[in-house]
């Protein structure tokens, strides 16, 4: 098995399917475009509504699990288990976080009576709607990435507290750490088209 | 020199055993082998369902379904050809089993993700047969799941589309490794225009997997999630627009019919210049061209939505995208026809099946200009002439490409040859119930006859009892065929390790491969296609045959 050792070969690999990812996410973005073009007043009332301060914090929140994820490998690359595996924690804790703040995020909107087939919402202009159903759609979608990238840290954890990922053999860990920056990057582009919409 | 063990007798990784060591394997052969049964299961249900769709319209009024089982078995058709049968075909097939022996390596690059993608295969269909019997029924909405009645619909739409979710993220994995082991597992010595054409045409059809396949994805997400949780982004009494929905549907759908078709031409352009023992014309050109479908066909997916009520300004950008997509196919179709001229043609089944190949694809590809053009659209659309038109290049076109690899490769595979004789047979009796079948659609499409339909007129009648006896035919012909091959088995006619003559790197292993496909380092051609080696091979051979007597 001589392509083990291929770490160019493993990471096209990666990248091939992250790319995926973003066209997945494409999809919705495209469907945004649409509605947004049609919708722009509702779209910028629905904005408002958001609660920018938990929104700005969760973008933080992702930016620092996003560079712990870094410098875990980098600890790893120099044989830091320990900090390397601390690192992580924090990481996997930054989305923990995340989730929470969205959890209290979407059941603040519940609570207002803002949620998918809402008599609210159905009864309201259109452009409402599509605005919050898409919120929920996108966040909802990310969400279940994060849940994912979640676990590839904790599998990840797991594997180097057995020491089957290693300073030489560390293709796993830089792929979730790869896949956790995609997170990062959709929720990039995710914060400002609802939270910051003009 | 004796042969090494095949990769039957060796089972990957080592010391699995029985069925063990098929269920478990990271052998890219095997993997193919159990993706051939799955797929030929699946190809042959799905046949029979055709089948009795078109017993059904052989007369007026019901004959022997319902109009409600009708609608759930255009759409079983529909589903199983497409997702479970033609897009994985080539590719999971030939594709698994050739790719690596062609790039002259020993396996994919992801071994291990090749086996999951076989399981994610399984699972869609597994889901796909508890769909058919779950509550509601299959779905009755064709392949294409339009909002809004995907979404209202009573049949269980959710977990038909979900099987579907499946089997993209299977065909999308496939794509990946093949990419990968493109780049990075050819041999050392293999440039990029000394890699065989069907390996070639597999590297675009993988980046069209990649490219488009995730637009799907997030496509039937969200008819689930419009079902589930009725947000309304298609409805538009609650804002959205169902357009979108088929612009979303379609800029996969669309590139998807070049995954199924790529490949298909892959294999013709194996298939040809080894029984015309000539270099293919415009080697280049056909590399080119698969490139060029690759991409151009990713930019014409709103010709399927002419009348959806785009504005003319699109309508007009998409005709003119689509015509563009028409050159690169003709360039590969004179590419073929060119490697035969003056070419010592050796006739075998296989290469009958080519050229059977290229007359109803191109009679395909020609009808599609048809449906292309926005004028005449409007006039054909959603009738039968679209029926007729997508199963010349479906069934015409990579349906008999697939005939063509089967019977290619089975004696690569299997190491036995099939009856010469009865494949010729089959393949008569397919081609000519093809013709019969389909050719009364183009005519019942321009008259008017709507596809989808469970009744008809009566000025259709003639039409359609003529398709049903082609329908027979047809059914017939791929019966006799797919039970040649399997009659094979029984008859174990040993091939040898070359027994066509090809140049490609497949042909210069044993027959059955073994477990790390080649013996000695493989050597690798200048030119892909130069067949002096075995032309003087022919030569001495029967100079020895000619001295016999002596």
């Amino acid at each position: 098995m001589k392509h083990q050792d291929d770490q160019t070969g493993i990471r096209i690999g990666m990248w091939l399917f992250l790319y995926t990812e973003i066209i997945l996410f494409g999809g919705l973005f495209v469907l945004y475009a649409v509605y947004f073009h049609d919708y722009p007043k509702e779209f910028a009332e629905g904005g408002k509504e958001l609660n920018r301060i938990i929104g700005s914090l969760n973008t933080c929140i992702l930016l620092i699990s996003s560079f712990t994820v870094a410098a875990s490998i980098t600890a790893i690359r120099q044989e830091c288990k320990r900090l390397s595996l601390a690192l992580l924690a924090i990481s996997f804790g930054c989305g923990l976080l995340f989730l929470i703040n969205k959890y209290f995020e979407w059941g603040h909107k519940f609570a207002h009576g803002i949620y998918p087939n809402a008599p609210e919402l159905i009864n309201g202009p259109p452009g409402r709607n599509i605005f919050f159903g898409l919120y929920y759609v996108i966040t909802g979608l990310h969400g279940l990435h994060v849940i994912i990238g979640m676990t590839l840290l904790a599998i990840s954890f797991v594997l180097i507290w057995q020491n089957s990922v290693t300073g030489q053999r560390y293709a796993f860990l830089e792929n979730s750490g790869l896949y956790w920056h995609l997170v990062d990057l959709i929720w990039i582009f995710v914060f400002p088209l609802f939270y910051l919409v003009l | 020199m004796a042969n090494p063990p095949s990769f039957y007798e060796t089972p990957a990784p080592p010391g699995l055993k029985g069925i063990k060591a098929w269920l478990l394997t990271h052998d890219h052969k095997r993997l193919g082998l159990m993706y051939l049964w799955a797929i030929l299961f699946w190809f042959v249900i799905a046949l029979c369902v055709g089948f009795l769709l078109r017993i059904e319209l052989a007369t007026m009024g019901p004959t022997i379904m319902s109009a409600r089982v009708y609608n759930s078995a255009f759409t079983l058709h529909g589903v199983i050809m497409i997702f479970l049968f033609i897009i994985p075909a080539i590719p999971a097939i030939f594709g698994n089993f050739f790719l690596p022996i062609q790039l002259g390596t020993d396996d994919v690059f992801f071994p291990r993700l090749n086996l999951l993608s076989w399981y994610l295969y399984m699972l869609g269909g597994m889901l796909a047969i508890v769909s058919l019997f779950s509550s509601g029924g299959f779905p009755d909405t064709g392949w294409t799941f339009y909002v809004p009645f995907s979404v209202g619909t009573k049949h269980n739409v959710p977990m038909t589309v979900f099987a579907a979710f499946i089997l993209g993220m299977s065909s999308m994995l496939t794509g990946l490794n093949f990419i990968t082991t493109v780049h990075r597992k050819r041999d050392p010595k293999m440039g990029w225009m000394q890699i065989p054409l069907f390996t070639w045409s597999l590297y675009a059809t993988a980046w069209v997997q990649l490219l488009a396949t995730p637009v799907i994805s997030i496509t039937l997400l969200l008819v689930i999630v419009e079902r589930v949780f009725q947000v309304g982004l298609f409805d538009p009494a609650k804002g959205g627009d169902p357009i979108l929905y088929q612009h979303l549907f379609w800029m996969y759908s669309h590139p998807a019919v070049y995954v199924m078709i790529l490949p298909g031409m892959g294999v013709i352009s194996e298939v040809i210049p080894t029984f015309s023992r000539k270099a293919i014309f415009g080697y280049k050109a056909i590399v080119v061209s698969s490139m060029g479908i690759a991409i151009a066909g990713s930019l014409v997916w709103a010709h399927h939505m002419y009348t959806s009520g785009m504005s003319d300004t699109a309508v007009f950008v998409f005709s003119l995208l689509t015509f563009l997509v028409a050159i690169p196919t003709a360039v590969k179709v004179f590419s073929w026809v060119s490697t035969l001229y003056k070419a010592s043609i050796e006739m075998t089944p296989p290469l009958l099946l080519s050229l059977v190949f290229i007359y109803l694809f191109s009679v395909g590809g020609l009808t599609g200009l048809v449906l292309g053009a926005a004028g005449p659209d409007i006039h054909v659309h959603d009738t039968h002439f679209v029926v007729a038109h997508f199963h010349f290049t479906m069934f015409g076109g990579t349906g008999f490409a697939f005939f063509a690899a089967l019977h290619y490769w089975w004696p690569k595979m299997f190491g036995i040859l099939y009856n010469f004789r009865v494949a010729y047979i089959a393949t008569t009796l397919t081609t000519v119930g093809f013709m019969f079948h389909y050719v009364p659609m183009f005519i019942l499409g321009l008259q008017g006859m709507p596809r989808r339909y469970y009744d008809y007129l009566p000025q259709y009648a003639q039409g359609n009892m003529l398709a049903a006896v082609g329908g027979v035919l047809l059914f017939f012909g791929v019966m006799l065929m797919l039970a040649n091959l399997m009659l094979s088995f029984r008859q174990r006619k040993t091939a040898s390790a070359n027994p066509w003559g090809g140049c490609t790197l497949e042909w210069t292993v044993p027959s059955p491969p073994p477990l790390h496909n080649f013996v000695t380092e493989p050597v690798i051609k200048d030119y892909p296609y130069d067949f002096s080696d075995v032309i003087a091979q022919i030569e001495t051979e029967a100079k020895v045959e000619q001295g016999k007597p002596d």
